[in-house]
Order: structure tokens, then sequence, then C-alpha cells
């Protein structure tokens, strides 16, 4: 048979989840890390970070916005996934997902926006032209108490929200770890560190895109990047990485130690039909580089331009090394047989429903509703004029 | 996030100088959102309690019918007792000899459809040779009670038929 | 095991017609049970016996799986492995399943090796990984201990593909759902044997049922020494094999 060595069993030929399944933690990765980064400042008091407050939030959203897509599209019978909701089985690591989905987008990421720009939203309603006055109308909710007692509450209430969005997106991308983490019938996955790395890597990914979208961003508007912003994101990301990094290489360790019955069979696969996603890609360019470059920066003096190029840098090598490594988990954790005497082959197709095409759409989406959000509700106002509360003029302003 | 840092310090202010009506006046604007999650909310329990399949939970968290849907299917093979019914003959001659346990339809094929209306569905006619050989070639992974031959130097390319009758294959 | 079929075969006349002559005889299949009404799933408990001394790998089994069944070309819902075992090296078993065994296996002549044909099947697990996962319940253990699928409640996510440890499932190209062995569940709760069973020429499989207590696999338990398939998955498999190797995975 083509593509396979050694023996498979019969029904193994076909591989299970596709490119798809890959995108899907990382959509969910990116939300979480970039809703984390975003509550550095708001519970953390990381004052520094502040300029990419509102980005961070509203990357999160675009990207939880995507991340079903590629589940949905995926599933055989995608007219039936509403099943998840209607009865979903409480013994399945897979049921609560829809749940835990509905739960962020709504309670945590919804509310917290909405809190955040409130004030702002009923500004526009009142100074917007055309059908946008509408949208920023029906987004204010019918409500336009922005007095000063009013904002104290949202603020406090706001405050509320991220402590509860803390461990809501630990549990979003935990829980998703734990989805692979938990199948006993694949040594690959089967690790309780899953979860966890899962989390670190998602904060690690999350928080590396919104560093390249700030610095991206104030490139295209042609403002200065706050150095000391990114300065103080670098320096997390390279802390989160650390702890990511720590995590993989004690799974790994753990793995060659202990030499279970799985052990040579992986061992093999990643000598090989890995080699390059999982020591190439994921470990040597897209973990050891960039922590290299991250801790460069932390211990030398480094020039403004120079730092910038180099977080950038380290942030598309990051990026592309948690891809990697959701590849790799997904992937390969399909490659062998559970009968650990063979291998089977991933081919990528291109324009089907699972092939790279419907993959690369789904990649690019979240960008193009991160524009339309920015767009909507503009991160970085033009005036700070607008922020001061007893202001009257609030309806000037538009990003 | 948007707010300047007197925005908190007013807020310290105003908690002391508010009491509590004046305090939930000012949170009046959170009702709506919290009125837009409870109507979601409500809404998919009216969905659900609607489309929930009418059986699913009765014996355990799946659709109870669908054990009896999957008992609709129709089996294939009939099952020996059904060919002993009518071939009584043929059965005998079996049940003396070395393929007493072979199942006719392990041979003949599945036969529910010839049970159902024998006039009109017949057994295509079997290739004796291959049959045979199906089982009894010769195969070191065969277990070493099972008679096996190898066909061509046993035979000398004679059917299997000529000599054995395979109902009763011993002589 | 001679006992047992010596007893079964005094049991009835009928039997004469049903009893192998290999060590796992076929239980007394109450042809008569009237199937669609009289069938009452709390009085059994189904699983399945397999002597692996007994399989010719003739493919029997599969051929018939796949006419009762309408299995898809290319997926098992049964197959046979031929193992080939060299000396003590126990990790590196040569393993085939040429198109599942379907057709049979070209003749081996390896005086060398230690060699077996296995039988694969749904292992119809007491604490069965795929019905754990499944994130609906479409996929289920019947009250009988049979683990079926829903057809039309399935939603193809796959996540029970990958739960089972022995590869017994599979999407349907045609439906876009999981498919895999129902012990033919259509035959066994119609006082039928499975498909598999049927056309076993040498008794080599036989369906059971562990809550009669005249059923031979009460016998077949306590004289072989018996094993299932990946007994560290704890899924408490109810397929029992005589004489497994320890290389079989």
């Amino acid at each position: 048979m083509h593509g396979v060595e050694g023996y498979i069993y019969p029904n193994e030929l076909e591989l299970q989840w596709s490119v798809l399944i890959v995108l899907y933690p990382y959509l969910t990765g990116l939300v979480a890390g970039a809703f984390i980064l975003a509550s550095l400042e708001r519970v953390f008091k990381v004052a520094a970070v502040k300029p990419t407050y509102r980005l961070a939030l509203l990357t999160a959203l675009a990207f939880l916005l995507v991340a079903p897509l590629p589940l949905q599209l995926h599933l055989g019978r995608p007219e039936r996934s509403f099943e998840m909701y209607l009865t979903p089985h409480r013994s399945s690591a897979m049921a609560m997902f829809g749940f835990v989905y509905l739960w962020y987008l709504m309670v945590v990421l919804l509310l917290e926006i909405w809190l955040e720009y409130r004030v702002e939203i009923v500004g526009w309603s009142k100074s917007a032209r055309g059908p946008m006055r509408w949208v920023y109308k029906a987004l204010t909710l019918g409500s336009d108490d922005i007095g000063p007692e009013a904002r104290a509450v949202d603020d406090k209430v706001g405050w509320i929200v991220t402590v509860i969005g803390i461990p809501s997106a630990f549990l979003l991308h935990g829980y998703v770890g734990f989805i692979f983490g938990s199948v006993k019938a694949n040594a690959w996955w089967s690790t309780p560190l899953m979860p966890i790395v899962f989390l670190f890597s998602a904060m690690v990914s999350g928080i590396a895109a919104v560093l390249l979208l700030y610095m991206a961003a104030m490139k295209v508007k042609r403002r200065p990047i706050d150095m000391r912003c990114a300065d103080t994101i670098a320096k997390y990301l390279f802390y989160v990485f650390l702890i990511d990094f720590s995590l993989e290489m004690l799974d790994l360790v753990h793995r060659i130690y202990e030499a279970d019955e799985s052990f040579r069979t992986l061992d093999f696969m990643v000598q090989t039909r890995l080699y390059v996603s999982q020591v190439v890609i994921q470990i040597l360019l897209g973990t050891c580089l960039p922590l290299a470059i991250l801790a460069a920066t932390q211990i030398f003096r480094i020039g403004e331009a120079a730092r910038r190029a180099l977080y950038a840098t380290a942030a598309v090598l990051t990026l592309a090394g948690i891809f990697a490594m959701r590849w790799n988990v997904v992937i390969g954790g399909q490659l062998f047989s559970k009968s650990y005497l063979g291998y089977t082959t991933y081919k990528l197709e291109f324009a089907t429903r699972e092939g790279l095409l419907p993959a690369l759409a789904l990649m690019i989406l979240p960008f193009a509703i991160l524009w339309v959000l920015v767009k909507l509700l503009p991160p970085w106002p033009e005036k700070q004029a607008i922020l001061e509360p007893s202001d009257a003029t609030i309806a000037g302003v538009k990003g | 996030m948007g707010r300047p840092a007197t925005g908190r310090g007013r807020r310290a202010a105003a908690d002391e100088e508010a009491c509590v009506p004046g305090k939930l006046k000012h949170a009046g604007h959170l009702i709506r959102p919290a009125v837009v999650l409870l109507l979601g909310f409500a809404l998919f329990l009216l969905v659900r309690g609607a489309v929930v399949p009418a059986t699913f939970g009765e014996l355990g968290h799946y659709r109870a019918a669908s054990l009896d849907e999957i008992r609709q299917q129709a089996p294939a093979f009939a099952g020996q007792a059904v060919c002993a019914g009518c071939h009584a003959g043929v059965t005998a001659v079996r049940a003396s000899g070395k393929h007493r346990a072979v199942a006719c339809e392990a041979c003949h094929g599945p036969s529910a459809r010839h049970a159902a209306d024998p006039a009109a569905v017949r057994h295509a006619p079997l290739d004796v040779v291959a049959l045979c050989a199906g089982c009894h070639e010769k195969d070191s992974a065969k277990p070493k009670w099972f008679r096996q031959v190898e066909s061509k130097e046993h035979s000398g390319g004679a059917p299997c038929q000529s000599c054995h009758q395979p109902h009763k294959p011993e002589f | 095991m001679t006992i047992s079929r010596r007893d079964l075969l005094s049991q009835s006349g009928k039997l004469l017609i049903l009893a192998p002559v290999a060590a796992v005889p076929a239980p007394p299949r109450r042809a008569s049970e009237d199937a669609a009404a009289g069938y009452d799933p709390s009085r059994h408990r189904w699983a399945m016996a397999i002597d692996i001394d007994k399989c010719i790998g003739c493919g029997n089994c599969v051929r018939a799986c796949e006419q009762e069944n309408d299995v898809p070309a290319g997926f098992f819902r049964t197959w046979i492995e031929r193992y080939q075992v060299s000396g003590a090296d126990q990790e590196h078993p040569k393993v085939e399943s040429p198109d599942g065994g379907r057709n049979g296996f070209p003749p081996s002549s390896n005086s060398n090796a230690k060699e077996f044909y296995v039988p694969k099947i749904c292992n119809q697990c007491s604490e069965s990984p795929c019905v754990q996962v499944c994130p609906v319940g479409a996929t289920f253990d019947s009250p009988d201990g049979v683990v079926l699928v829903d057809q039309s409640y399935c939603l193809g996510c796959r996540y029970c593909v990958h739960a089972c440890p022995y590869g017994c499932r599979y999407i349907h190209p045609g439906r876009h759902t999981v498919d895999k062995c129902t012990f033919c569940y259509h035959r066994i709760t119609r006082g039928l044997t499975t498909a598999c069973c049927e056309a076993c020429p040498t008794g080599a499989r036989a369906l059971a049922d562990l809550k009669d207590p005249r059923d031979p696999i009460h016998e077949f338990l306590r004289v072989n020494k018996v094993h299932v398939l990946k007994p560290h998955m704890a899924t408490r498999a109810k397929v029992f094999y005589a004489s497994l190797d320890g290389a079989v995975r």
C-alpha cells in the first residue's frame, strides 16, 4: 500500500484528523494567549502593556469566532453538530467544548469588550452617520448611561469579568489539550502534561501574535511603537516560552527515560516522518532560535530598531514553531499504527473540503474579522480627550 | 485599558458618596446584556426541549429507538437450521462426514434470499477447486491438525471433486 | 472441551448439525426463538470466543461480514492477521493482512518461525473507550453488551476512531458516519449467530452469551488459557482468545 511502512491495522490506512484539526488548537491557543496578555494589564496592573490591551481583546475575539469553523468543516455530518448542545455526553472529553466555547465567547469576551468600549459606543451612536449609527445604537443595547458612577460600575464589573476570564481562558485551552491527552489508546497523545503544555504554548503563541500585530498595526498607522510596551511583552514572551519549553522537554525526557512499549515506534517516527516538522521546525527554528533571540534582548543592550527587528523575527518564528507543534501533535499522533508495527503517511490535499485551501482561508479569516473589528471598535483612539468622563465632546471621536 | 488613572480615584469617591440605591441605579445598563444572555439561554432550552429525540435517555445516553432500527436489518445468511429445513438429504450426508461442522453457507454463500424464494433465487455454481484450495492449500501458518495439501502435487491438476465428494470428502 | 461438546450433543439432535469438531462449539443458538417480538435484552450478554489454534486464515469470515453487512471496500469490521515470530524476538513479529485477509493469504513455507493466524473483531468492551468519548451519545453499550452506533445521530467527529485501541472503527465513505462491527445485532437478536461465525469452517470463532448458563463459553473460559487483546488498556474486552501469543498486539 502506498505510503505505508510495516504493518498497520487495515482500518488505519485513512487518517482521521486532517490539517483542519491542526488549526483548531492553534486558533483556540491564540485566543487564550491573547486574552491572558490582555488580563496582564487589567488584573495584574502591568501598565506597560496597556497599548495592546484592546488589540489583544479584539484579536482574541477574531480568532475565537473562527475557532469552531475548522471543526464544523471537518465533521462528516456538519448539520448534526448542534447535537453537542442537545445531548452532551458527560463522559466525553469533547462534549463540553460547545459550552466552554459559548461561556468564553458570551460571558467573558463579548462582555468584557462591551464594558471596555461602552463609553465610546454611546458616543459613536450619537456621532456616526448612516447605517453605522444604527450599528452602534444596537451595540449600546439601548443604554446611554455613561456618567461617572456608571463608568465606575463598568470598571469594577470589567475587572471581575477579567478575573473570571483568566481561569476561563485556561479552561478553554487546557480543555483542548485534555481532548488529546486523555486518549489512552494513543501513546503519542496520552500524557497528563498535554493540557498544561497546550496551555503554555497557547500563551506563547497568543503573546507572540499580539506583539506582532501591534508592531504591524503601528507600522501601518505610521505611529511610533511604544518600546516600553514591546519590551515588556517580549519579556513575558521569553518567560512563558521558557516554561513551555521546559514542560515539553520534561515530556520528552520522561518518554525517553521511561521507554515504554510505544517508545521505539514513536522515536523512529520522530527521527523519520516527523523530523522536519518536529526537530527542525518546532524545536530548532520554532523554539530554540526565538528563545535565543529573546534571551539576547534580555541580556544585551541592543538599539531600538534592532530590537524591533529581533522581536518581529522571534514572534514570527514562535508562531511557526507553535503551529508545527500543533501539527506534530495532531498529525504525528496518527502516523503510527496502534499495533506499534508500522506507519502511514498524511497526504495534504489542496482544494478539497479538508485540504490546504480551506485551511489557508480559515487562517486568513480571523485577520479579516480583526480588520473589521478594528474599524468598528478602534483600539487606539485618535484623541485622548474622549477619555475625560465629563467631556461633552465624546461624540466627536472616531478612529 | 482605556480608562484614565483618575477614573479609579473617582470611583472610590463615588462609592463613599453614593448610597446603595444610587449605585444600583447606575448599574442599570448591566441588566441589558444579562437580559440578552438569559433570553438566549431560554431560547436554547426551548429549542432543546423540542428537538431532542423522543426515546433519548430511556435506556442510557442514547436514542433507545436505534436498537430496534439496527435490528431491522435483514440477514443475508439464513443460518444452518434454515438450510437443513429443506435440504435434509444432503444435510444428513454432510453430518456423517468430516465437513459436518462446516455450515452450508460457508461454501454456498449467503442464502437468505434463496430461502425466502427458492424458485426465483438460485445459487450460482461454485468453483469447487478454488473453494477447496481456499481452506486446504498447504501453508505453514495453518494449524498442524488441519488437513493441507499442495494441490498441484496432490492431484496433478485433476479437479478435487473427481476423487472427493465435497459434502463428505473422505473416502 | 470434548466433554462439553458431548454434553451439548446430548442436549439436542439439532446440535448434531451445529456442533463443530473443534474446541469452540457453536453455542446452542435458539433458531426458533422469535426474533423481533420475543427478544429480551436483559437476558443476554454477548461475547465471543476465538481459538487461535483453529484459525486457518481462509478469509471466510471477512467475506461473510462484507456480504451480511455491506461493508465498504477497504474497510473492515473483522479481519485476519498472519503473525510470524522468529525466536525470542517477540517485539518485532512480521504481521500481514492483505486486504484484511478477505481472500486468504499467500501460502507460507517458513519452518524457522512460529506462525499463526489471528482473527480480529470489535472486542465489545464493557468499558469501551469509544463509548466514553462519543460527545453526543451516538455510540453506546446496548443493554445486552454490544457496542452499537446510531447511524442517524453520529456526527462523524471521528473521536471514537482514535479512542479505539484495536483499530476496529472506520468512517463509512458513503454515510460519513462511524461504522463498526455490531456482532450482527440484527442476527443474534433473532436467534442466529453472527455471519462470521456462521461462515467459519473450523469453529475458530463462536458467538457466546455470558448470561446463558448452558453456553459453552463457560467451559471455554475454564478449560483454556484465555487472553484478551491489550489487557493493559483496561477496556474489559469481551472477545476472549484461547492460545493467544504474547507477540500479538
